[in-house]
């Protein structure tokens, strides 16, 4: 037990930025021509290291989450510990099999039936077929599909798509298991259980794993260390707990409140009758869970609009669309001359969405159905847990919504 | 999952990798599983199913007969047009399909790639495989062709000979060779889009620079070695040589084009594992 079983050491990448997209022969010749020249092409200049020297050690049988900001390296690493792509410098030494889960229902294929696909996926995540074939029932049942195990799976539900996933990944025998994000997807109460069953994966068998994850619930539900990715340098590494309390802290001070939305996505927007140029959220306070929430939006008018609402929307970050506030929900909408700057202010006594990171949508209708304005997901806010946040909450993947109702309970002796 | 235990260490590689021959092996129950996913898979939505395989090359056959045989007036070594020009395409549509999937392998599976590991070639080698079972559809329309001809004309001087039994070892050069240019297409494609176009453009003029709709015999003797260096010449020849009997066949020329192969694969193997490495950035 003393030898790490994944020892990471100055492990590094590059990614050439304008090179992502295959080539045309045109530009690598250019390339190639500038190097003759013995000049630094302009190309080879754009890079970015997406990893940076990342070091780190796991023993057997330890479950180690990964955690930081969209872009700060967490699947770079993944990839490259699953031998996805190469790094650019450093090594990874891994000792023993390794499966990694990357994704659900990898190379399933919807022409063939749901038995099929247990032997295909099984075998491309490395799984001979003998050893598919005495875990098959085991699989079914896991998946809760045996009435549709021999339908192609194009017939299958998303819901049924992702249980027969999990069910043939949960199955494998690894040392090592590597999971990316892969819990976001599927309801709640097959989240529970694939939660329960990589506990008994690593508890009851000593295996190890390694777990991405933007739900730091699960994080610090399931790991017992952690790993803070950051701009592609390890931030951070401690007990899960500790690292996950940092890494929040952190986030609520860098979290913008202030968004300019004059040249959000491209110049064409400029010539919209009227435009949505910057939004406030909450005052610059934190959000929490339970708490009140605000929102300014500032707009300009180019031409007269008529019958004007907005609307914000909360989605999640893989952009499932959970809420939506219009400003006309009672009716009241409003007219404006061109040339005119205003505001549009909401207010929300008690925020109802579960802790986690959410995408804000904004929003200008004219009437019922023409868009004046849209901007989807054009700004992220991390919600943080409140005080009447309960356990339990944490672990509904950044999905959930709490809302208030009245309550009257009734009880009395007798059955 | 890596079906195999032992430690596994991850590092930049300098310049080319050898074939890892026991990792692969490791993993030949994907291979099995792969090409028949590719059969079942082509087959489940078309109505006519594996008949297609025999359609292509028949009617490929009649428009040759009719075009360069009678049009054209083109020598068939003194053989029944149909049976010559049908002979002819049973290694080359093997070697056009091959390419065609091989050479698609890195893009065509980008998305499966850049989620799993296991080794790249599983995919080009399975396709090598599955398109055998459209050989062997075909290859059965062959012999059914040339008994109804053998049984029309009972006095016809061409037979096949008993060497045929050779003929698996010129589809395992055949097969061979089509992996090694399907590796290195799939290579350049996945770095360069320009080859996706030109892979195809280039099967068609291959065609005219392979003796299939004219025999070796045609070419005169002292440029049948370049002809040979086409790797697929002699194969093309072989076959005609022994399912019908004629062919200008030598040893040299056998030499030449099995060198030919051998580097083609050995290169091929090369490129194509320098370049899987890093493709997914890429893609």
């Amino acid at each position: 037990m003393s030898r790490p079983i994944i020892e990471v050491r100055g492990l590094s990448k590059r990614y050439r930025l304008g090179t992502i997209g295959a080539t045309s022969l045109r530009e690598e010749f250019n390339r190639w021509c500038d190097r003759l020249r013995r000049q630094a092409s302009p190309a080879d200049q754009r890079e970015f290291w997406a990893l940076r020297d990342v070091s780190f050690e796991v023993s057997p049988g330890e479950v180690v989450g990964i955690i930081g900001r969209n872009g700060a390296g967490k699947s770079t690493l993944l990839k490259i510990l699953s031998r996805i792509t190469e790094p650019t410098g450093g090594e990874a030494l891994l000792r023993g099999r390794v499966a990694s889960l990357l994704e659900i229902g990898t190379g399933f294929h919807p022409e063939l039936t749901g038995r099929e696909n247990i032997f295909l996926n099984g075998a491309i995540l490395g799984m001979t077929r003998a050893e598919v074939r005495r875990k098959l029932d085991e699989i079914v049942a896991f998946a809760e599909i045996e009435k549709f195990i021999d339908t192609p799976v194009k017939r299958y539900s998303s819901g049924m798509h992702v249980r027969l996933g999990f069910a043939v990944a949960a199955h494998l025998e690894p040392e090592i298991l590597i999971v990316d994000e892969v819990l976001s997807v599927g309801d709640y109460a097959f989240q529970r259980k694939c939660l329960g069953k990589m506990e008994e994966v690593s508890r009851g068998d000593g295996r190890t794993v390694l777990f991405v994850s933007h739900n730091l619930g699960s994080v610090t539900g399931l790991c017992g260390r952690a790993v803070w990715l950051a701009q592609g340098r390890v931030q951070s590494i401690g007990t899960a707990d500790d690292v996950v309390a940092e890494y929040v802290r952190s986030q609520t001070d860098e979290t913008r409140s202030d968004y300019d939305l004059r040249a959000w996505g491209g110049p064409e927007r400029a010539a919209n009758h009227l435009v949505i140029t910057d939004l406030q959220v909450n005052n610059g306070a934190p959000l929490v869970h339970g708490g009140a929430f605000r929102a300014r939006l500032g707009f300009r008018t180019h031409a007269p609009v008529e019958s004007v609402a907005f609307a914000l929307s909360f989605a999640t970050v893989e952009g499932t669309l959970l809420a939506t506030f219009d400003s006309d929900h009672d009716g009241r909408r409003h007219s404006y001359p061109a040339g005119y700057t205003g505001a549009a202010e909401l207010a929300l006594p008690t925020l109802p969405l579960g802790p986690g990171r959410y995408a804000l949508t904004l929003g200008v209708r004219s009437g019922d159905a023409v868009w004046l304005d849209h901007l989807p997901a054009c700004s992220v806010v991390d919600v943080q847990p409140g005080p009447r946040t309960h356990a339990g909450f944490l672990h509904a993947a950044g999905g959930g919504l709490r809302l208030v109702a009245d309550w009257n309970e009734t009880a009395a002796p007798g059955p | 999952m890596t079906p195999f235990s032992g430690e596994i260490a991850i590092r930049p590689t300098r310049g080319f990798r050898g074939l890892a021959a026991r990792e692969l092996w490791a993993y030949r129950d994907l291979v099995f599983l792969f090409v028949w996913r590719d059969f079942v898979a082509r087959y489940k939505q078309t109505v006519l199913g594996p008949l297609w395989f025999v359609f292509q090359p028949l009617i490929t056959t009649v428009i040759f007969t009719a075009v360069f045989s009678h049009i054209a007036e083109l020598s068939t070594d003194g053989l029944p047009p149909t049976l010559f020009y049908l002979c002819g395409l049973l290694p080359w549509n093997y070697f056009a399909q091959t390419f065609n999937s091989t050479s698609g392998t890195l893009v065509a599976n980008a998305g499966l790639f850049g989620k799993v590991y296991f080794p790249r070639l599983v995919v080009p080698i399975a396709a090598v495989i599955s398109n055998l079972i459209a050989f062997a559809i075909q290859f059965v329309l062959f012999v059914v062709m040339y008994g109804l001809h053998r049984a029309s004309h009972v006095d016809a001087t061409y037979g096949m000979r008993w060497d045929a039994l050779l003929l698996p070892l010129v589809l395992l050069q055949v097969a061979a060779f089509s992996l090694g240019v399907g590796l290195w297409l799939a290579a350049l494609t996945a770095k360069f889009r320009d080859f996706a176009v030109l892979s195809t453009f280039l099967v068609q003029l291959w065609m005219y620079v392979t003796p299939i709709i004219y025999p070796l015999a045609k070419v005169p003797e002292q440029w049948r070695v370049w002809v040979a260096i086409n790797p697929m010449a002699v194969p093309v020849e072989a076959f005609r040589y022994l399912l019908l009997g004629t062919g200008a066949i030598n040893a040299t020329l056998i030499a030449v084009s099995l060198a030919m192969t051998a580097a083609a694969l050995v290169s091929g193997v090369l490129v194509f594992q320098r370049v899987e490495k890093t493709f997914v950035d890429v893609i």
